[in-house]
């Protein structure tokens, strides 16, 4: 069975973001980049499977510039046996994304796609979801467990107030939560080895997508200042005040 | 969470704009291109910060302990060593042949920056064990280096340096460990140690599967006597656990108790006292590397290296004091900016005094790391080039001693600006002082290093090394002219010459006269070796777009260096000039 694997290249999740002075999006220049922290489960998830002997070939891909080559480069040095770059210096929307993965999907006929649940940059939530509707396959989202078992994946989902069991019919999508595993660092020696990976060069164009955004972002701006707390005597003060708040 | 280890885009900046890690690469050949390099240097931060960082503060509160001979030291560390093992980070530096990726000495150092920020401590196991391991690898037989250098390239054994004694330290020639020859075998003439070696770091632990030991000792003549000078001092490999798998006869006496450092154990080693019988009878087993009274010449070959990782452990001490100087002065609320309308307190990074401590760590921790970078690039031209070898050896005392020094100082520097909270253990600050309070002892202290400088490297300069500096100094000074920093230029070329002119004095003194005043030229030549390097690297910054923060900041600092540190010489210097005896003049009981 084969597992595709999606990775983003968004900003470092140590980086403060900052939004830039014209309101139009978070400032990017000079900022360090690394794979969204969801993707990294996913690929380690990928992993596991392929050393259980569950997987038998692991494809990466990425949607973005030419520098998220770097972030296939991370995914292959882990483990990922060849990766795919859909180049585009567009910003590109969750629908474009999955557009996209299922046309890839479509060539590649993955018994599983592992997406992390969302990306830390737009926190969007979207794109795993999108694929399972565009490809008509069974999801299973918020993974903290996944098994498989023959033709089929059991996956613990994450959910309020508990955990909820799924079993899916492969293909199926699967999407990954915090707790699902802890990914491994790539080894100096696997370094060196994902050079000589396979990776090729797509664009949106090659899978016929039109890429253009559905959405207008009208403004980005900093969340407002934490004000400073104040101290209560008692708990009779303390609910008096969030009354006034108006928060209860 | 503020990144307080080594900035990465500070690295990239050194390595690539400044000390051409590609061309570097390129011209060894290297199967390693930038992209590679780039995701070896982003692992090494991520995981010095991941596993290496928790361990700062935890290995300084709870110390090894020593219990029925055995020393215990935190499972953390083991844990945390294990991992960096299994990434290939002890093997990175070696040839492939023995397991490693034949890293360039200036791009494994800049990895182990990141762990040496995180935890000297804990850096302390791989930075001797590989270093052992190369002394092996370049003095040892076939079986010497199968049997004892390769587990530790692996990382499963780790190794230590047996050289100081507790009547011997600066003198080694005052070394009284005795080797007595107790025949042969496949690892080649075995010996039987009696002796004690003090501070012995790494001397015991349970954190890897064996300890090998690098001990010097002396092998007495036919009447049993011992030579009282370094040339009877021979090398030989003493393991903790011998092959047979018998425990060798070495015993822990006792760990030193240390002001910082805390988490690398340090130990009074017993050897041949007879705890341990093995092969029928007291001695500790050990195996001679090399020739006969080649220890010293040997051991110092590697001393280079251990030097410069001193150098550089101290400099990502220092830098990462910086780091919390800036990050606190930052946050810090405290008085209202010299004129401010707003008398409300604000940041006290805005007080010129504040401004003053930040700037001087930035210059000291900085600069330092450039410096020890600076050398670990000669490292790797040095075997091919005889020009780069001998400057190597003629900046490794400066290498060893400035970022000690003045990383130290940082720290200082680092504690004042955090006010009252310095002083505390609840921050970092105190403990990177403490930690860096090493570096200027040992590996030869700053005024053994002193006398190594002006002894050996300047007065015994057979290979024109000084005139190569010469030549790159005045080369720098040359490139500002015409500049926006032509004025730091003629500051280069204005101390540079009281240099040049200080050399030419200390050659012509008898040797006696020279030694007196070393400490202060080293402190001077450090200073200016540093300025040379700060607008060196000024200069690739002139056009810096003002929004590249990190880049636009060069010339300040170099400009700050310039006025508030060069002038610093004068005192350093001036005793040299003049030819001052006054401190031999002095009566001891003046003193
Ligand atoms: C924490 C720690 C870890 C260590 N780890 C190791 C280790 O792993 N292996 C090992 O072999 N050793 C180790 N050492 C020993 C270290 O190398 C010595 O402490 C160092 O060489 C200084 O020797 P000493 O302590 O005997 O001081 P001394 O030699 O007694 O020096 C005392 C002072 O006298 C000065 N002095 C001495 N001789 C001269 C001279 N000829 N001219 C001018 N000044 C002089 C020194 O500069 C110093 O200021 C360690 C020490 C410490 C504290
Ligand atoms: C061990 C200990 C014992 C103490 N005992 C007592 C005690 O018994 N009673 C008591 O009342 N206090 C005590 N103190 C508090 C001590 O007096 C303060 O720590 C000291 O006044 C500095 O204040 P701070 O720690 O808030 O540092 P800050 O005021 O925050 O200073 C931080 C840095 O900013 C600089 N800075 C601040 N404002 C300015 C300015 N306007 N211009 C230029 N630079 C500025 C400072 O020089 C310093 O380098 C103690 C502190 C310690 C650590």
């Amino acid at each position: 069975m084969k597992i595709l694997v999606p990775v983003k290249r968004v900003i470092d999740y140590n980086v403060k973001p900052r939004v830039k002075a014209d309101g139009t999006g978070v400032d990017l220049a000079n900022v360090k980049m690394s794979m969204n922290p969801f993707d990294e489960i996913a690929v380690e998830e990928a992993i596991r499977l392929k050393e259980k002997g569950v997987a038998t070939e692991i494809v990466a891909v990425s949607v973005g510039p030419a520098k998220a080559q770097e972030t296939l480069r991370t995914a292959l040095a882990m483990g990922a046996d060849r990766a795919i770059l859909v180049q585009t210096d567009d910003e590109v929307e969750p629908l474009a994304v999955a557009k996209i993965l299922k046309a890839i999907a479509d060539e590649e006929t993955p018994g599983l796609v592992i997406l992390g649940k969302q990306a830390i940059d737009d926190d969007s939530n979207q794109t795993g979801q999108m694929l399972a509707a565009l490809t008509g396959r069974p999801q299973g989202t918020f993974a903290s467990e996944v098994t498989v078992d023959g033709d089929s994946v059991t996956v613990k989902r994450e959910v309020d107030g508990g955990l909820e069991t799924v079993k899916l019919t492969m293909p199926a999508i699967v999407t990954t939560d915090l707790r699902l595993n802890e990914p491994r660092y790539a080894s100096l020696p696997n370094i060196m080895k994902a050079k000589s990976k396979p990776l090729a060069n797509k664009t949106p164009a090659d899978y016929g997508v039109d890429i253009a955004p559905r959405l207008k972002t009208l403004k980005v701006s900093e969340p407002p200042v934490r004000q400073a707390g104040v101290k209560v005597p008692d708990v009779d003060t303390l609910v008096a005040k969030i009354k006034e708040l108006g928060i209860a | 969470m503020n990144d307080i280890l080594i900035n990465p885009d500070e690295l990239s900046f050194l390595l690539w704009d400044w000390l051409r890690l590609d061309d570097l690469l390129a011209s060894e050949g290297s199967d390693i291109d930038r992209e590679a390099a780039e995701a070896i240097l982003d692992l090494s931060h991520k995981v010095a910060t991941d596993t290496f960082l928790p361990l700062f503060k935890l290995s300084d509160n709870r110390e090894p302990y020593l219990e029925n001979g055995q020393v215990h030291a935190l499972p953390e560390i083991a844990h945390a060593l294990r991992g960096y093992a299994e990434l290939g980070l002890f093997s990175a530096g070696f040839s492939e042949e023995l397991g490693g990726l034949g890293l360039p000495s200036l791009l494994s150092s800049a990895s182990f920056a990141q762990f040496l920020a995180a935890s000297l401590a804990v850096s302390a196991y791989p930075m001797l064990t590989t270093a052992n391991a190369r002394l092996i690898v370049t003095f040892g037989s076939e079986a010497q280096v199968d049997t004892f250098a390769r587990p530790q390239i692996a990382g499963e054994w780790f190794g230590t340096m047996c050289l100081s004694e507790p009547q011997a330290g600066s003198n080694l020639a005052d070394v009284a460990t005795r080797a007595m020859p107790d025949g042969e075998d496949e690892w080649g003439a075995r010996y039987r140690l009696h002796g004690n070696k003090m501070w012995i770091s790494g001397g015991d632990h349970d954190l890897s599967g064996n300890i090998v030991h690098l001990v010097l000792a002396k092998i007495p003549d036919e009447t049993g006597q011992i030579g009282q000078d370094t040339r009877g001092i021979s090398l030989f490999i003493v393991p903790k656990v011998l092959p047979s798998g018998e425990r060798n006869d070495i015993a822990v006496a006792g760990l030193n108790h240390k002001l910082g450092y805390r988490g690398t154990t340090n130990c009074l080693l017993n050897m041949g006292e007879g705890a341990e019988q093995p092969d029928g009878r007291a001695g500790a087993l050990g195996w001679l590397v090399g020739a006969p009274g080649q220890g010293l010449p040997q051991m110092f070959q590697m001393m280079n290296e251990a030097r410069l990782n001193v150098g550089l452990g101290a400099a990502a001490m220092g830098y990462r004091g910086y780091r919390h100087a800036l990050h606190y002065s930052q946050e810090r609320l405290q008085g209202s900016a010299p004129g401010a309308a707003d008398k409300r307190s604000g940041p006290i990074i805005r007080h010129p005094d504040v401004r003053d401590m930040v700037m001087a760590a930035k210059c000291y921790g900085e600069g330092a790391l450039a410096l020890v970078l600076y050398c670990a690039r000669l490292v790797d031209t040095a075997e091919q080039d005889e020009a780069d070898d001998a400057l190597l050896s003629l900046l490794t005392p400066v290498a060893k001693t400035w970022p000690s020094e003045w990383g130290l100082a940082a720290d200082d520097l680092a504690i004042q600006v955090h006010g009252g909270y310095g002083y505390t253990r609840d921050f970092d600050v105190e403990q990177l002082w403490r930690d860096n309070r090493l570096n200027p002892i040992h590996e030869g202290t700053t005024g053994i290093q002193a006398l190594d400088l002006v002894g050996r490297k300047i007065r015994r300069d057979t290979a024109g090394a000084f005139d190569m500096l010469d030549e790159r100094v005045r080369a720098v000074a040359a490139r500002a002219a015409g500049t926006a920093l032509a004025d730091l230029g003629q500051g280069l070329n204005a101390a540079w010459g009281r240099i040049v002119t200080v050399v030419a004095q200390l050659r012509g003194m008898d040797s006696v006269a020279a030694a007196t005043n070393a400490t202060g030229f080293l402190r001077a030549f450090g200073h200016v070796v540093v300025g040379w390097q700060w607008l060196d690297r000024a200069l690739l910054c002139l056009d810096a777009d003002p929004a590249d923060a990190l880049r636009a900041g060069k010339p300040w600092a170099c400009r700050y260096f310039f006025e508030r540190e060069i002038p610093k010489i004068d005192a350093w210097l001036r005793p040299v000039e003049t030819g001052s005896q006054l401190l031999m003049e002095i009566p001891e009981n003046a003193l």
